[in-house]
């Protein structure tokens, strides 16, 4: 059986490219994907240490709550992009700043 | 080398490459088939770590249902004649300096951690548990996290919602 920090590394590497995306993206539904490559990788750590700990499902039953939440995330921030893109014809982040003083 | 481990790092570099494409991908939409590959990669993790359930949630519900969803955004934060659909990338240069110090952290966290493993679970079938599980001590957060779904779909349906007259 493979080690758990093979898991932990692939995990680390998914949560620190959802990181860059969300820095370094202009367009709000690029900044999504990134969000969801960050609760994948928290996910995979989850099931991981369910699998290697102390043998009870909990691990699991935790990511199926976090994929809960990300449906409902996703649904809600892709209502507000789209409404942004109503008012402002921009899907682009940076062009949103009415509040900014 | 066993295979599981050449299954593991497959599915693993899969994985992590695709998540770079998403990333750093020039177009929206290559963005987002990457991300496909992503979500059926890290499903492929968890049938080697034993959720079966898990990887079928994690293929009906991200692949079924947000990734279609985020297809829809794309599709509709475009003018339907603009076909090269390009997603700038802005302060890549800050970014990536974060990025080699967030790798850089975890990685170092990761192989020095002596982790406290377990007995571990053998990777029986998951689902006939999960779900009394789910019937029994988790119920109240069960029906809480249905009942926010709920709320969040009627609530983003309101927001997109062109008012009358509007």
């Amino acid at each position: 059986m493979i080690g758990i920090q093979h898991y932990l590394v692939v995990s680390a590497l998914l949560f620190s490219l959802g990181i860059l995306g969300v820095l370094t993206r202009r367009n709000a539904v690029n900044v999504l994907m990134g969000i969801e490559l960050i609760l994948n990788s928290a996910n995979l750590n989850l099931v991981a240490f369910s699998r290697y700990g102390a043998g009870n499902l909990q691990g699991q039953l935790f990511a199926v709550f976090v994929i809960v939440i990300a449906a409902a995330e996703v649904a809600v921030a892709l209502a507000i992009v789209l409404t942004l893109y109503r008012l402002r014809r921009t899907p682009n982040l940076d062009e949103a700043d009415v509040l900014k003083g | 080398m066993t295979p599981e481990a050449a299954i593991f790092y497959l599915f693993a570099v899969l994985a992590v490459g695709s998540a770079a494409v998403v990333v750093l991908a020039r177009s929206l939409i290559y963005s987002a088939f990457a991300l496909l590959f992503t979500f059926f990669s890290v499903a492929g993790l968890y049938v080697i770590l034993g959720a079966d359930f898990l990887a079928a949630s994690q293929l009906l519900i991200y692949v079924g249902g947000i990734l279609v969803l985020l297809l829809f955004g794309v599709m509709l934060t475009h003018k339907i004649y603009e076909l090269d659909l390009r997603s700038e990338v802005t302060q890549f240069l800050p970014g990536a300096i974060i990025w080699v110090g967030i790798v850089a952290m975890l990685l170092a966290t990761i192989m020095r951690t002596r982790w406290k493993v377990g007995p571990g679970r053998a990777p029986l079938p998951t689902t006939t548990e999960i779900g009394l599980q789910f019937m029994g001590p988790w119920l109240l957060p069960f029906e809480a996290a249905s009942i926010l779904l709920l709320v969040a779909l009627i609530g983003a349906a309101m927001i997109v919602r062109r008012k009358p007259g509007a």
